[in-house]
């Protein structure tokens, strides 16, 4: 029995953690919060609000890529995979546009993130 | 015979014609659920059909187990004591709803949402609920209030428990309605772009965060569910949870459009046994 409320007590913290929402509205995280230091493109790429990247990929060279999902494939030699960087920020800005399919979401055409922010990411995934 | 080789074609790749909403031609709703099921036995064949109604937790064994502990005593059993006394007290007329219900409302809740020919629209449990409440001089519920007909519902359909899904689409109106809901269940929307199928057709056993997601086959059977143990949650109600995640604007609960999903989703987990209420996370 007490067992049991423990197990009960473990599923309601999660659920008030994730809140059932894994792409979490905005809400500011420290990084967005802080006016004082720059935003980076790895602030970016992990925020929920922002990029998110970490909903779907998961990054194997970063340790604290913690809890990603896996919607797309591991982001890693990521200049290996795209030697024209041009078109790795061309993905991020709109997937659809080479695969119609694609579930990832077009940051650029539907103004998720602005070209700086891109920018920022795209240089950040591309050293990965 | 040529359509009939293209399908043979499409399927033939792992179901990614339903996958994408593609291959619609000349789709019936059997043909549209035995694909889905052919997609996803071939993609897991390790997930047997009837642990669909788990939804994500088909996919995660430690918190099946955990689910399993919780279910044994729910946390919600007094949410359904209540849905219990407010099914048993008679109308100021005297009058019950198991007198106005088909078969005094057992083993009656896998045959909605229903397609209603004399009305020419989808009608959902809950609306023929209200319409004997109507019949017998009360007042219509909200269908989206919990305290009503949320814990009503709640507990009206464990007497359906056991019951295999068994919605019917028959006729050309009828037609018209799944249709409706099956193209609301393709349709990307939001800012983030997402349609229904793109989260629980084509990732269904993926994880976004450390969320797994739920395949849409099974997803109908088990409503209302208790989230974190005793937040009442209605199926209309995550509709509206899903969209809002992708910045889309839902249309209401009982709304056309929303009934119209309903039904075109329901008829997807046809086959499967109804068991009310479930506890989720
Ligand atoms: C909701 C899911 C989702 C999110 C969020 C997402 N992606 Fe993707 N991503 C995918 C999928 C799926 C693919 C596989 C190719 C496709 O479908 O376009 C992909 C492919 C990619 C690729 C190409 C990889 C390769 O080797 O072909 C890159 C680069 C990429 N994503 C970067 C990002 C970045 C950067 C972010 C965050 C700003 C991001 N993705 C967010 C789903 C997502
Ligand atoms: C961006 C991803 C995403 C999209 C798009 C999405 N959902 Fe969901 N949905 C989730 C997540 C996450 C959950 C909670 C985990 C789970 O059970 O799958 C969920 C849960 C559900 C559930 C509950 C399953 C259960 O057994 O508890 C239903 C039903 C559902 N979604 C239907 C829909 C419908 C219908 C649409 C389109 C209107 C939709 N979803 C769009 C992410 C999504």
């Amino acid at each position: 029995m007490r067992k049991l409320h423990q197990v009960a007590t473990a599923f309601a913290i999660s659920a008030i953690m994730l809140s059932g929402n894994a792409l979490a509205q905005a809400t500011a995280t420290p990084a967005a919060a802080a006016p004082a230091k720059e935003v980076t493109g790895k602030d970016l790429s992990f925020n929920r609000a922002k990029g998110n990247c970490l909903a779907c990929h998961a990054m194997p060279t970063q340790p604290d890529a913690e809890s990603a999902g896996s919607y797309g494939p591991p982001l890693i030699a990521m200049s290996a995979r795209f030697p024209d960087k041009a078109k790795m920020r061309a993905q991020i800005w709109d997937a659809t546009a080479t695969n119609p399919s694609s579930t990832m979401i077009p940051f650029g055409k539907h103004g998720v993130l602005s070209e700086k922010e891109i920018d920022k990411i795209t240089d950040f995934v591309y050293g990965l | 015979m040529k359509q009939k080789i293209i399908t043979k074609l499409l399927t033939g790749m792992a179901g990614l014609g339903i996958a994408l909403g593609a291959a619609t031609a000349h789709a019936t709703p059997e043909s549209d659920r035995q694909e889905l099921i052919k997609y996803y036995t071939t993609k897991y064949p390790n997930v047997k059909l009837e642990d669909y109604v788990y939804g994500a937790l088909a996919f995660d064994a430690d918190s099946k187990a955990q689910y399993d502990a919780i279910m044994e005593f729910p946390p919600f059993e007094a949410d359904i004591e209540k849905g219990r006394k407010m099914w048993e007290t008679p109308f100021k007329n005297g009058k019950t709803y198991a007198g106005c219900l088909p078969s005094g409302g057992k083993q009656i809740a896998g045959n909605y949402p229903m397609f209603d020919e004399a009305k020419g629209k989808v009608v959902t449990l809950s609306n023929v609920i209200n319409d004997c409440r109507v019949a017998n001089g009360e007042e219509a519920y909200n269908v989206d209030d919990k305290k009503t007909m949320g814990l009503l519902t709640a507990y009206m359909r464990t007497l359906s428990n056991g019951m295999l899904s068994n919605v019917k689409v028959e006729g050309p109106k009828a037609t018209t309605a799944y249709e409706d809901g099956k193209k609301t269940f393709y349709s990307r929307k939001g800012q983030l772009n997402f349609a229904c199928a793109s989260c629980h057709v084509q990732n269904g056993g993926n994880r976004l965060r450390s969320e797994l997601m739920s395949p849409v086959i099974g997803h109908t059977v088990h409503w209302p569910v208790f989230r974190g143990g005793d937040n009442l949650v209605t199926l209309q109600e995550r509709y509206q949870g899903c969209m809002k995640s992708v910045r889309a604007v839902s249309p209401p609960a009982d709304s056309e459009t929303l009934n119209n999903l309903e039904y075109f989703h329901s008829a997807l987990s046809n086959g499967l046994p109804l068991k009310a209420s479930v506890f989720r996370k």
